[in-house]
C-alpha cells in the first residue's frame, strides 16, 4: 500500500513537472534569447546566450518609448480601477438597501448587459465619441477611463451586490443611532467593510484593463498616448522578425506584470477565485 | 432602518450613490447599444459625412457577406474546440494540484501565469515559437511537420490558435475549478470509498456532478472569450494566411475600420450579439438545472 502510494505520488510529480515546463518554456525561450543577436537567435533559439549583454534591452527600452508608455499604462489602469471601486461600490449598497422597482430594474439590465460582446458596441462608440463629437480626438485619455468605468461597472456592481447583502443590517443601525447619515454611514462603516471585497474587484479590474488592447486601440491615435499592448503592437509592425529587438521588448512589457504577480501572487489567486464563485 | 424624512433627499442620495455608474454605463454601454440599432438603418460615405436611412439595407448586406459567414463558421468551430480542450485541461490541473502533494500551491501559481499577460503580447510571444523555435528543432531532427512554419499552414494555423488559448486559458479556469473542487465534503468521497467506489467512479459519479455551478462559470466564460477572441487572433496570423484564419470579431473590425462600412460592420455586430446572446442564454439555463445538491 505504501509503496504503491509513493509510485502515484512520483508520478503525480512528473506530471506536474511536465505541465511546468508546458507553462515556463515559452518564458524560458524568452529570456535566453533576449540577450542573444539576431545571428544568434537564427542559428539556435535553443542555445544559451554566449555573454550577457543588456544592449539590446536598452535599445528595445529607447525604441518603444518605455517611460511615458508604461506611465500611460499605469495612469488609465490605476484611475479606472480607482472609479470603478468608488462608484460600484456606492451603487451596489444603494441598491441593495433602497430596493425600488426603478432600482431592481437598473440592476437588472447591468446584470444582463454582461453578455453583450464589445464588438457590438465599439462601432457606436468610435461613432459617437469620434466622428460626432470629436471627443476621441480631444481627450482621449480621459475619455478612455470613463468608458472603462463604464464597461467595468457591472461586474463590479454585481459582486459587491452579493456581499453588501451579507453585512447584518444591525451595524448601520447603531451608526445612525449614532448621528451618521446615509453617505458618512457608508464611508465611515461600509466600505471599509467591503475592503476583502475590493481587492478581488480591483484584482479582476486590473487584469482586464492593463491588457486590454481592442478599445485603447480605437481611441489612442497619438503615439505619446500609447499603453502597453499598443506600443508593443507598433513595435512588432515596426521591427517584423527583428528578434533581438523584439524579444527584449516583449521581456520588457510582460516584467512588470510578472513582477506584480510575484508579490501579489496569493491575493490575484484567491481574487480570482472569488470573483468566480460569486 | 433610516428613511430620508423629505423627497428631496431621497432622490439627492439616490443620484449621489447610483448617479456616476449610472453616467458611465450609460455612456459607454446603454446609448452605444441602443445607437447601434439605428447605425444598421444608415449608411454614410466616410464616417464623418451624413448618415442617409436606408432601412434593413445593411443587414441584407451582413447576410449576403460571405466572408462573415465564412469567419462566423471559423469563429463557430473555434468556440468548439477551444471551450472543450480548455476546460478538459483546466480541470484536470486543477485536480493535479488540489491532490496534496508538497509544492502543489508553487506550480498553482506557475500554470496560471499566462493570464496575467493579454492575448496581444501572448500572440507575439507565440509567434517566436512558431515561426522561430519549432521550425529549428524540425530542421535539426528532420521532423517535417514541425519544420515548416505553423502559421503559414490554413490548418495549422487554426490549430496554433487553439494551442495558445488553451495555454492561456487553461489556468484560469484551473483556478475556478479549485474554488469548486474544495467544496466537495471530503467525508463524502470517504465513504464513497469504503463503500467500494474506485476513483474513476468517485471522479465521474460524486465529483464532477458536484461541480457543476463551477463549470457554469468555465464554460459560460470560455464560450465568452472564444466567441470574442480578437487579440490572440490579430497578434498571432492577423488573419492569414490569406484570411483563412480570420474569425468574426476581426472581420467585424475590418468592416467597420479599414473598409469605413459603419451600417453592414454594425448589422454584423448585432448578428454575433444575438448569437453569443443564445448561446450563453442556453448554456446558463440549461446547465442551472442539472445542479444538484450535496
Amino acid at each position: 500500500m505504501l509503496a504503491r502510494k509513493r509510485i502515484s505520488a512520483s508520478s503525480l510529480y512528473v506530471l506536474f513537472i511536465v505541465m511546468f515546463v508546458v507553462f515556463a518554456f515559452p518564458f524560458f525561450l524568452l529570456i535566453v534569447n533576449s540577450f542573444k543577436s539576431n545571428g544568434e537567435i537564427l542559428e539556435s533559439p535553443f542555445a544559451l546566450p554566449t555573454n550577457l549583454s543588456f544592449a539590446h534591452f536598452g535599445d528595445a527600452f529607447e525604441k518603444m518609448n518605455f517611460g511615458v508608455t508604461f506611465f500611460n499604462s499605469v495612469i488609465i489602469t490605476a484611475f479606472s480601477v480607482i472609479f470603478i471601486l468608488l462608484f460600484s461600490a456606492m451603487t451596489a449598497y444603494h441598491l441593495v438597501r433602497r430596493p425600488s422597482k426603478f432600482n431592481n430594474s437598473f440592476f437588472a439590465v447591468m446584470v444582463a448587459s454582461m453578455i453583450i460582446p464589445f464588438q457590438s458596441l465599439m462601432i457606436p462608440l468610435i461613432y459617437i465619441y469620434g466622428a460626432k463629437l470629436g471627443i476621441i480626438q480631444s481627450i482621449p485619455i480621459p475619455l478612455l477611463i470613463m468608458l472603462y468605468i463604464g464597461f467595468g461597472s457591472a461586474l463590479s456592481v454585481f459582486i459587491y451586490h452579493g456581499f453588501v447583502k451579507s453585512i447584518p443590517l444591525e451595524t448601520e443601525e447603531a451608526s445612525f443611532i449614532d448621528g451618521c447619515n446615509r453617505r458618512q454611514t457608508f464611508f465611515r462603516i461600509v466600505l471599509p467593510m467591503l475592503a476583502p471585497t475590493s481587492v478581488t474587484i480591483a484584482i479582476l479590474n486590473v487584469l482586464w484593463l492593463w491588457n486590454d488592447y481592442l478599445l485603447p486601440s480605437l481611441i489612442l491615435i497619438k503615439p505619446q498616448h500609447y499603453t502597453m499592448p499598443i506600443q508593443m503592437k507598433v513595435f512588432n509592425g515596426t521591427y517584423m522578425n527583428n528578434w533581438e529587438l523584439l524579444i527584449p521588448a516583449i521581456l520588457l512589457t510582460v516584467l512588470p506584470v510578472l513582477i506584480g504577480y510575484m508579490f501579489g501572487q496569493r491575493f490575484i489567486i484567491k481574487g480570482v477565485m472569488q470573483g468566480a464563485i460569486k | 432602518m433610516l428613511t430620508e424624512k423629505n423627497k428631496l433627499k431621497r432622490l439627492g442620495n439616490q443620484l449621489f450613490f447610483t448617479g456616476p455608474t449610472m453616467l458611465f454605463f450609460a455612456m459607454a454601454v446603454l446609448i452605444p447599444f441602443i445607437y447601434g440599432f439605428y447605425l444598421t438603418l444608415t449608411e454614410m460615405a466616410t464616417p464623418s459625412s451624413p448618415a442617409v436611412f436606408k432601412g434593413f439595407h445593411n443587414y441584407v448586406d451582413a447576410i449576403r457577406d460571405t466572408r462573415f459567414w465564412d469567419s462566423m463558421w471559423l469563429t463557430i468551430k473555434y468556440v468548439g474546440a477551444t471551450v472543450v480542450l480548455v476546460n478538459v485541461v483546466g480541470f484536470a490541473l486543477s485536480y493535479l494540484v488540489t491532490s496534496g502533494l508538497r509544492g502543489q500551491n508553487f506550480f498553482r501559481t506557475a500554470y496560471f501565469t499566462p493570464n496575467l499577460i493579454g492575448g496581444l503580447v501572448l500572440g507575439y510571444i507565440w509567434q517566436f515559437i512558431f515561426v522561430q523555435s519549432l521550425p529549428s528543432i524540425g530542421e535539426k531532427l528532420g521532423i517535417e511537420w514541425l519544420r515548416l512554419g505553423w502559421l503559414g499552414d490554413e490548418h495549422m494555423a487554426f490549430w496554433a490558435i487553439v494551442i495558445v488559448t488553451i495555454w492561456q486559458s487553461a489556468g484560469y479556469m484551473m483556478i475556478i475549478f479549485i474554488a469548486g473542487l474544495i467544496s466537495v465534503p471530503k467525508d463524502m468521497l470517504e465513504a464513497a470509498t469504503i463503500d467500494g467506489a474506485n476513483a474513476w467512479q468517485r471522479l465521474t459519479r460524486m465529483v464532477m456532478p458536484m461541480m457543476i455551478p463551477a463549470f457554469v462559470v468555465t464554460i459560460f466564460l470560455s464560450l465568452k472569450n472564444a466567441f470574442m477572441v480578437y487579440d490572440l487572433n490579430f497578434s498571432l496570423t492577423e488573419g492569414g494566411p490569406f484570411g483563412s484564419t480570420e474569425m468574426v470579431s476581426m472581420h467585424v473590425v475590418q468592416k467597420a475600420f479599414v473598409e469605413y462600412k459603419y451600417g453592414v460592420g454594425q448589422a454584423e455586430a448585432i448578428v454575433l450579439f444575438v448569437i453569443v446572446a443564445l448561446v450563453t442564454g442556453f448554456q446558463v439555463y440549461f446547465s442551472k438545472r442539472m445542479e444538484v445538491e450535496a
